[in-house]
């Protein structure tokens, strides 16, 4: 079961339209308490930047969960994703007021067989790509 | 600083049992704002044809990322200085509540980039029972100064 989107409707360069993914300072502590990824640089700003950062960035994986999010809204199902990963090409700064916002949008990239396809995926922020190589594997209906 | 280049190959003990529970499930997907029914509702889970609510496909960094080694101080990591460069999962299929699963890391790869040293850790993630659930490739970055 239970993906949505069936094989045989999609095909190569079909889009997946953006959708915008705001992320504040509270996101980023949420997501350390639930991931146990307590590495300061992602909620002290003095810290961030002792260490050379502009400000406070955003955990890597925040971002790739954003991206999971995407795909997996998309496809219907999150346990048809059988691949999934990404390089992490430049931080998503978030400042401590307004946070940043996170827009991801993706494409099929390739029809592979057993209703598998891959799917490109596209994340900015502040007109920066944040995910480079991003892919994920996921079998359709 | 250079990482110790006889860490490469290196697989390092396996991790404690960690059994993924419903709650942390629950707990993970709040943090990352996701609402799928499937990671919360059990009822929901089981429609989708999965035995019990499963876990988001980030969710395996929670546990690959425990006792996993690199925190030996033979290997020379400095911390502090750590970036996630790459992280990809390959899925056997979801992870989900009632697992008790043991991650093992290897260490495959170490090499400068310029300034910085580049280390690739490959953890399996399988079941007590030994069925591999999920792979994770990790790649991480050490900025060197």
């Amino acid at each position: 079961m239970a993906a949505t989107v069936k094989y045989a409707d999609v095909e190569v360069g079909t889009e997946l339209p953006l959708r915008s993914f705001p992320v504040d300072r509270a996101n980023l502590v949420q997501y350390a308490g639930a991931s146990g990824d307590f590495n300061p640089i992602h909620w002290r700003e003095s810290v961030a930047k002792a260490v050379g950062l502009p400000d406070v960035i955003a955990h890597g994986m925040y971002t790739m969960a954003q991206g999971g999010r995407f795909v997996t809204d998309w496809v219907g199902d999150p346990g048809a994703v059988v691949d999934y990963g990404v390089r992490f090409s430049s931080p998503v700064v978030v400042p401590d007021e307004g946070g940043a916002t996170l827009e991801i949008s993706g494409r099929v990239e390739e029809k592979l067989d057993d209703n598998k396809v891959v799917v490109a995926l596209t994340a900015r922020s502040a007109d920066q790509k944040v995910l480079t190589r991003a892919k994920a594997v996921v079998r359709l209906a | 600083m250079a990482l110790n280049r006889d860490f490469i190959g290196r697989t390092f003990p396996p991790s404690q049992p960690y059994e993924v529970s419903r709650v942390k499930i629950r707990e993970f997907a709040d943090a990352i704002g996701d609402q799928n029914p499937v990671y919360r509702d059990q009822e929901a889970a089981k429609a989708a044809g999965h035995p019990d609510v499963i876990a988001p496909p980030t969710f395996p960094i929670v546990v690959s990322l425990v006792d996993n080694g690199l925190a030996d101080p033979g290997l020379g990591l400095d911390y502090a200085m750590v970036v996630h460069g790459e992280q990809r999962f390959e899925y056997t299929r979801p992870l989900r509540a009632g697992d008790v699963i043991v991650s093992t890391g290897t260490i495959t790869e170490i090499r400068s980039i310029g300034k910085n040293e580049k280390l690739v850790l490959e953890t399996e993630i399988r079941t007590v029972e030994g069925e591999l659930v999920c792979k994770s490739y990790n790649t991480i970055v050490e900025r060197g100064v």
